[in-house]
């Protein structure tokens, strides 16, 4: 079984105000099969969390680690972390112009297999997920992400979650944007790849809703750059009460 | 971000020329701009009477060298070129004597040397700058290509050995009417060249004209091709710059009988010191024609640099015309600049479309990290990209095996360019 640990993790970007510390120590453990949820209010670095795991250039690791099965995912390359099973379905994807979404799958299929999937099967793959997310067949001859509104590109970075197959995979705020019809398709997206692949799952979300739909073993709650408190489902029943007030008074700034 | 300083560069060039007045946009296209219209006078911003030609078909045209003053870079025609690499084109004695071609053969094309006294020289357009009037002064016969035959048939014709003195060449095209033909003109090796071409296209002739520029890298090529369309008649044209030091390739197409159709193709990718160039201009001068211009093109490398002007010009006697011309430059380094200059002048207000489209983007490293977050390596990454952009140009080319190559063509750019 495939394990990522997130061990002691600092992290900071360079703005124009100077270095920016954001990540203050994160200590996470993800099993394959498992689903962890990360809530938190805004700005407390869920997404810079995410994006250091996908190894984003911007964020710099002053210190700890990610290991992907004992590996150390922080030398990897950006790509070469997505070849070693790593997933990250973006809040903002971009747009690429000239390239459809047809190819665009095909080559990031190749590139993470190593060779080119049989093409029967594949155009078979393809076109059962986008059924399954409820997208027109129109969408495959599009360029990535061009003109699409934001619960298309949600449905299409959940398109290649269930296509890639990683290991592990971050969701970084999926649910937002997204209306409940939207939502609904975008979660059973989630859960079929994690019941046909068994993926462990990390969960970046603002809201509890799409816990909802995604049931999560593990939830976290995210302030101020580190893990303030961790609990089982019923600590985001618990946020979804209280909010995140009790975690913001002045005492728990770091 | 450090795009910010490409981008602004480049986008900067997005903006018309403020020496052509009469810009209109689609929805602007209906109204009627008449000679002597209130206001095309002299400025008031203290220019001293200075009054900007303003109507693209009124440039000063000759075939005499003597004729045009020394090129000083301040012309609209040269001021985005590099005029002094090339002084011995616009100012120098060209040799214009015969040099060698090989052609495929096929029935109903025929490929042959005319004097200067053939009737069909200077039937398709004339210089409008010094460098073409310095080729016309001096060409001793000009290379004839003449296509008959209904049917649909494919020649090439390659020049590959021009060597590095200083030539003036002409060559005619001729579609006879209703014949159909695809003819490449393949350009390899050295060269330092002015040349006009002249495409003549007879009543509802179907004829597509391959330029393809893969020179040697210290190459230069001034090129000034007019097309004069007949009725029903249709062009496609198609520029591809990939090798070669300046690369200018200026197509003038007329659109001069009712129903004539063209569609202007263009396709370039500079790499590092390359200055590719193409100033396109459609002049619709009769009813009914439509025009399409799509020229794309990638920059990679430090002083990589485009240049693309498009003038459309819609004759008062055009009513029922239908335009549209675009330019996308994709910028893929730092240290590039794309200049991209949409012109669009309407004399008549009966018109079914008219419209122009510009941008210059950035592959940008957002766009790297999405394609990396899905195990795409960056060299592919690029390649990816590249090919997607200039793919919708390729593919209406419409010849399957010099698509094929010009793919190979393409990516071979990439890889040459990841060398330097």
């Amino acid at each position: 079984m495939s394990v990522l640990e997130i061990i002691d993790l600092h992290v900071s970007v360079e703005t124009d105000q100077g270095t920016k510390q954001i990540l203050r120590g994160v200590n996470l453990t993800i099993n394959e099969g498992e689903i962890h949820a990360i809530m938190g209010p805004n700005g407390s670095g869920k997404s810079t969390l995410a994006y250091t795991i996908a190894g984003h250039p911007k964020y710099h690791v002053e210190s700890g680690s990610i290991l992907l099965d004992g590996v150390d995912v922080l030398k990897m390359t950006v790509d070469a972390r997505a070849r070693a099973g790593l997933f990250l379905a973006m809040q903002y994807p971009v747009e690429i112009p000239g390239v459809t979404v047809t190819n665009f799958l095909r080559t990031a299929k190749t590139a993470i297999e190593g060779e080119a999937p049989p093409i029967r099967s594949w155009i078979k793959d393809v076109r059962e997920a986008m059924t399954g997310l409820k997208m027109d067949k129109a969408f495959a001859e599009r360029n990535v992400n061009e003109g699409f509104s934001g619960g298309e590109k949600k449905r299409n970075e959940i398109l290649q979650l269930e296509l890639l197959k990683p290991k592990f995979a971050v969701l970084d705020e999926t649910d937002s944007g997204l209306d409940v019809d939207a939502l609904k398709i975008v979660s059973e997206g989630v859960n079929r790849a994690k019941a046909n692949t068994g993926l462990g799952l990390l969960l970046i979300t603002h809201y509890t809703r799409i816990l909802r739909y995604i049931h999560p073993d593990f939830v976290h709650v995210f302030v101020n750059g580190r893990i303030a408190e961790q609990g089982g489902p019923e600590l985001a029943d618990r946020l979804e009460d209280e909010g995140y007030d009790r975690f913001l008074v002045p005492s728990n700034v770091g | 971000m450090s795009a910010a300083s490409a981008l602004s560069k480049s986008a900067s060039k997005t903006m018309p020329e403020s020496t052509t007045p009469a810009l209109a946009d689609p929805t602007a296209a209906k109204s009627v701009i008449p000679a002597g219209q209130h206001g095309i006078k002299e400025h008031s911003d203290g220019r001293f009477g200075y009054v900007p030609v303003q109507t693209r078909s009124d440039r000063f045209k000759s075939v005499q060298v003597a004729d045009f003053e020394t090129v000083t870079g301040r012309e609209a025609v040269w001021k985005h070129s590099p005029i002094a690499k090339f002084t011995d084109l616009t100012a120098g004695s060209l040799d214009g004597s015969r040099y060698e071609i090989e052609s495929t053969v096929s029935t109903d094309v025929s490929v042959e040397w005319v004097p200067r006294t053939d009737a069909r020289i200077g039937t398709a357009g004339l210089p409008e700058e010094r460098a073409a009037a310095n080729a016309w002064s001096v060409f001793d016969d000009a290379l004839a290509i003449t296509v008959s035959g209904e049917e649909a048939k494919e020649i090439t014709v390659t020049r590959s050995s021009l060597g590095n003195s200083a030539r003036g060449a002409h060559t005619i095209i001729e579609a006879k009417p209703f014949s159909q033909a695809t003819i490449i003109l393949q350009n390899t090796g050295d060269a330092r060249l002015s040349e006009n071409v002249e495409i003549i296209l007879g009543e509802s002739a179907n004829l597509t004209v391959v330029s393809l520029q893969e020179w040697n890298d210290s190459a230069v090529h001034l090129a000034n091709h007019f097309a004069s369309i007949g009725r029903d008649a249709r062009l496609k044209h198609v520029v591809v710059s990939l090798g070669g030091s300046i690369v200018r390739v200026n197509p003038s197409v007329r659109l001069a009988g009712p129903g004539s159709d063209t569609l202007l193709l263009g396709l370039y990718f500079a790499d590092a010191g390359q200055h590719l160039e193409q100033q396109v201009y459609v002049f619709h001068d009769a009813p009914k024609s439509r025009s399409r211009v799509n020229y794309k093109g990638a920059l990679q490398g430090q002083d990589a640099r485009t240049v693309w002007i498009g003038d459309v010009l819609i004759g008062n006697n055009a009513a029922g015309t239908d335009s549209y011309e675009q330019n996308r430059n994709l910028v893929l380094s730092e240290g590039t600049r794309a200049d991209s200059i949409p012109n669009l002048e309407i004399e008549t207000g009966d018109i079914v479309g008219a419209g122009h489209a510009s941008a210059t983007g950035r592959f940008d490293d957002e766009q790297l990290f999405y394609l990396q977050s899905r195990g795409v390596s960056e060299d592919e990454a690029r390649r990816l990209v590249v090919r997607g952009f200039l793919t919708e140009v390729v593919q209406q080319i419409g010849s399957p095996e010099l698509e094929a190559r010009l793919q190979l063509a393409i990516e071979a750019e990439l890889i040459g360019t990841d060398d330097k």
